[in-house]
């Protein structure tokens, strides 16, 4: 702990050098005013980490909920005769209302159609705010009170500063602890696609929809602030440049990272005031010039350092704090197996098409209580359509499949995952970047509901200690403790396939669905795997496994299924199936 | 609103969508063939303006000081980056055609410029000094980040379109310029009357359009860009280079974004930062149409130019609003149309 005990006390440091920095008296009032609008920039900043580096979705129009948030306060202070601390839930009110209108449409774009959407609506709200007689037009509203405390109102560069600075050192500990929980690591899941999320549980558009929300919140609160630090508002600092300059921010500082939103909020700041004051003389006329030089900064951090420059500062600082394992936390409570022999699975006239392709036709099979059912056939055979059309990654063109005499195939992937089906890729996908104690984290995500708020004020440490030492428990039942803290990504292939059966475990699966665990494996791993697979058989537990390795699969299942072309040509004991001639011809070719 | 303002608000409409269908259909072309969302297409549009502008004032355009700096940090960083795979014969070539060849173009225009020779010269020079620019800019943003995903492309250029956009304030100033007409004079058409321009702009659309098409169609080097968009491993293992098509598009786009600057020059007041708003409005059509498809952008286009119009003349002030609300419901429409693939996947 004494790692975590050093970056604590660093963290201490630098919210003293924050407070003390305006005490000095040889600090002039311009680094005083210029170190408030850090911290105001720092809020959107933070915002808009969460949303792009954390959550994979990328807003150029991050400005326009600013906007909201100022023009909010300043429509309430000003026509209305409102205190500005009194506005701060109708500023916050607005903002998130129309974040959540936006975010209900556009964060269900895809790709590179978000991104195009916040380009669009930042210039709308843009001519929007410009336009509108009651917000006086582009000259906006000016006249605004100043925050006060009592009789003494915090005009002074100095005294708002501390009240900017309070802000943002909450937004930084809400925004850190709401990663470090179980919504955040579902957050953090975003970037790897969607598919591997909703596998367990995760509903990711509504996962996006808070970061999203919850973004637009603290540019409204900088937005706030901003009103009556400038005393003033009107469209220009809300529109698109505004917005390509938060970015630029949240690039530059490093977008996976909450301190990195800050840092990067520091820099442009700095350097778009030193390059105000240059340029300008340098080329002899009036204008934001600096736009130059904030492009070919954006263009030169994603060509040399896609991160951004907080990983950089990160290396010279202490190793950040393991998470710590409470193993004597409560266990989760775990799902009732169903009886032994019992049908867990069954799929009946099992049909997928696309177009006029059958990669699945007419397949049905069982799968049994305690019984590890093996799906084989050549390359091409359909097995992993199967397997998505059990998840509920693909829907079946027709027939049934049902799980415990319930029908599922008409059901979403995490409706699936929560009645107990846990899966593992073909194609491994971990979070690379975060640790293999979060990713198996993951699994358990459907296992209990601490939410947002609660996380955002550590209410969640109880129900988190508990998740954390499942994932901790099956990460030792599958021998990889040892690498509990290490990132996902820095792990050997085979390690990364045995991970993802931590994860799928950590699901508390009745039914567990093994795409190709074996491929990539050591002799001993194999071993350790088939012992494993036994184990969790004996314990009751059903496995339907997709393999290559004949050996592996006729050691360890009991049932096998064997598809061609998308049909099922026979299905037996595996000592049955290996002596079955239709079998030996799809494999072998025929033998004329 | 009558039959008149009606007809005189499509012939608006028309001659907007037309530069709205060149931008698209460049926009389409850059797309698909690097997979960049050319943002700063529309500062192409402004300083094809401009620098006739400039030209016309008997004055050097900044432009022509850009792209000499452009060619010598391109060459330069070239040499920097490809260190280990260079030779004399490449430097050579390097520094004939990206430093000596674009300081000779800046001295001779520094020569030529107050002698007035005319609008026929002024385009031509434009053309000669901005459309280098294209596969420059390529080069010196997007060719080290080939393989980055779309969204990184896509923040590089508006990063791009930053850079670009505070140079333009640098060489054209604050001001905004209207330029002389190619032919000035206006004939009648049914109840009004009909600028010689208007007509320039659809007639040079049109033969673009064709020119273009033939382009893709008849030539290998338009096949080659073609197979490039299909399929850019493909392209490689057949041997087209992928580098080359890459800086051919962005010569393209440059062009075609210049050509709409100098055809709505004489029509309309061009400030540094007016491209960017039109060239969006290109985008607007791209994006209706998917980013896929030149027929249907062009009639996107179109679309979006009367959508324009006729905003303008109902809620004048709320133009801008409307034509970029409109493209949220295209946006969602065409994010589901595309499917679910999962695409987010990187780091």
């Amino acid at each position: 702990m004494a790692a975590a005990g050093s970056s604590f006390s660093l963290r201490l440091f630098a919210v003293a050098a924050v407070a003390v920095l305006p005490l000095l008296p040889f600090v002039p009032d311009f680094w005083i005013t210029l170190g408030g609008y850090i911290g105001l920039y720092s809020l959107v900043a933070i915002g808009l980490v969460l949303l792009t580096g954390v959550g994979g979705m990328t807003s150029f129009g991050q400005a326009a909920f600013v906007g909201f948030g100022a023009y909010a306060t300043a429509a309430l202070t000003t026509k209305f005769g409102f205190s500005p601390w009194a506005t701060l839930p109708f500023a916050l009110a607005a903002t998130g209302l129309m974040a959540l209108l936006i975010g209900l449409v556009t964060v269900k774009l895809s790709g590179h159609y978000l991104p195009l959407g916040t380009i669009a609506w930042g210039i709308s709200f843009f001519y929007l705010f410009g336009n509108i007689e009651w917000l006086g037009r582009f000259d906006g509203i000016s006249g605004l009170p100043p925050f006060s405390i009592g009789p003494i109102s915090l005009i002074d560069a100095r005294a708002v500063y501390y009240l900017i600075w309070l802000v943002v050192l909450v937004a930084v500990v809400l925004s850190e602890n709401l990663l470090d929980s179980r919504v955040g690591r579902a957050m953090r899941a975003l970037r790897g696609g969607s598919v591997a999320a909703e596998a367990f549980g995760v509903d990711t558009a509504r996962a996006k929809l808070i970061v999203f929300v919850y973004a637009a919140l603290l540019a409204g609160t900088s937005g706030w602030l901003y009103a009556h630090v400038q005393r003033a508002v009107s469209p220009s600092p809300f529109g698109l440049n505004a917005g390509i300059e938060y970015l630029l921010m949240a690039v530059l500082g490093g977008s996976g990272f909450v301190l990195g939103g800050v840092l990067g909020a520091a820099i442009v700041t700095v350097l778009k005031d030193q390059l105000q004051n240059i340029l300008p003389k340098l080329i002899g006329a009036d204008g934001n010039f600096e736009t130059i030089v904030f492009g070919i900064l954006m263009v030169a951090v994603l060509q040399l350092a896609r991160q951004g420059l907080w990983p950089f500062l990160m290396r010279l600082l202490p190793p950040s704090p393991q998470k710590a394992v409470e193993l004597s936390a409560e266990p989760l409570e775990r799902r009732r197996l169903p009886e032994r022999g019992m049908a867990v699975l069954e799929a009946e006239k099992a049909r997928k098409q696309f177009g006029g392709l059958v990669a699945v036709n007419d397949v049905s099979f069982m799968v049994k209580g305690g019984e590890i059912v093996g799906l084989i056939g050549p390359n091409g055979a359909g097995k992993s359509t199967t397997f998505n059309l059990v998840t509920g990654v693909l829907p079946a063109t027709s027939g049934e499949i049902r799980y415990m005499g319930r029908r599922i195939d008409a059901l979403p992937a995490r409706k699936i995952a929560e009645l107990g089906i846990a899966r593992t890729f073909q194609h491994v996908k971990l979070m690379p970047s975060m640790t293999l104690l979060e990713n198996v984290a993951i699994g358990a995500h459907s296992r209990n509901r601490p939410g947002v708020i609660s996380a955002m004020l550590r209410l969640d440490r109880l129900p988190e200690a508990r998740l954390i030492a499942e994932a901790a428990r099956q990460i030792e039942r599958v021998g990889l403790t040892e690498h509990m803290h290490k990132p996902a990504g820095s792990l050997a292939l085979g390690q990364q396939r045995i991970a993802e059966i931590a994860r799928a475990l950590c699901l508390d699966p009745a039914l567990l669905l093994l795409d190709e665990p074996a491929a990539g494996l050591r002799f001993n791993e194999k071993q350790q795997l088939a012992e494993l697979l036994s184990q969790l058989r004996a314990d009751g537990m059903s496995v339907l496994l997709v393999e290559h390795d004949m050996d592996f699969v006729m050691k360890v299942t009991n049932h096998l299924v064997v598809l061609d072309f998308g049909t099922k040509i026979a299905e037996g004991t595996p000592a049955e199936i290996s002596v079955n001639p239709v079998v030996l011809e799809a494999y072998l070719g025929g033998v004329e | 609103m009558n039959a008149t303002i009606a007809l005189f608000l499509a012939q608006d409409g028309i001659i907007n969508g037309a530069i709205y269908a060149l931008l698209g259909v460049a926009l389409v072309l850059v797309f698909a063939v690097t997979r960049v969302i050319f943002v700063p297409q529309g500062e192409f549009v402004a300083w094809g303006a401009l620098t006739v502008a400039a030209l016309e004032a008997g004055t050097v355009p900044g432009t022509a000081w850009l792209l000499a700096v452009l060619g010598l940090a391109a060459a330069l960083l070239e040499v920097v980056r490809e260190r280990h795979a260079m030779s004399v014969a490449k430097v050579a070539v390097m520094v004939v055609r990206d430093v000596a060849l674009p300081f000779a173009l800046l001295g001779l225009v520094i020569w030529a410029a107050p002698m007035r020779l005319g609008l026929a010269v002024y385009v031509l020079v434009t053309l000669v000094l901005l459309v280098p620019m294209g596969p420059l800019i390529y080069r010196l943003a997007f060719q080290p980040l080939a393989d980055a995903p779309v969204l990184v492309l896509f923040i590089a250029a508006i990063g791009v379109h930053f850079s670009l956009l505070g140079l333009g304030l640098v060489f054209f100033g604050a001001e905004g310029f209207r330029n002389t007409p190619f032919l000035d004079m206006s004939f009648p058409l049914g109840p009004m009357m009909v600028k010689a321009q208007s007509v320039w702009i659809v007639v040079v659309t049109l033969l673009l359009l064709a020119a273009l098409y033939a382009f893709f169609e008849r030539t290998l080097l338009g096949k080659a860009l073609r197979a490039t968009a299909v399929n850019r491993l493909g392209a490689r293992l057949v041997g087209i280079p992928v580098r080359a098509t890459g800086r051919m598009a962005f010569a393209l786009a440059a062009a075609i974004g210049a050509v709409s600057g100098i055809l709505i020059g004489p029509l309309t007041t061009i400030y540094y930062d007016s491209g960017f708003l039109i060239g969006l409005k290109g985008f607007v059509a791209a994006i209706i149409a998917g980013l896929a498809s030149y027929p249907l952008t062009a009639l996107a286009a179109l679309l979006v130019g009367m959508l324009e119009s006729f905003s303008a003349f109902f809620a004048s002030a709320f133009k801008e609003v409307i034509v970029f609300s409109l493209l949220i419901p295209v946006l969602v429409w065409r994010s589901f149309a595309a499917g679910h693939h999962d695409d987010e996947e990187e780091e």
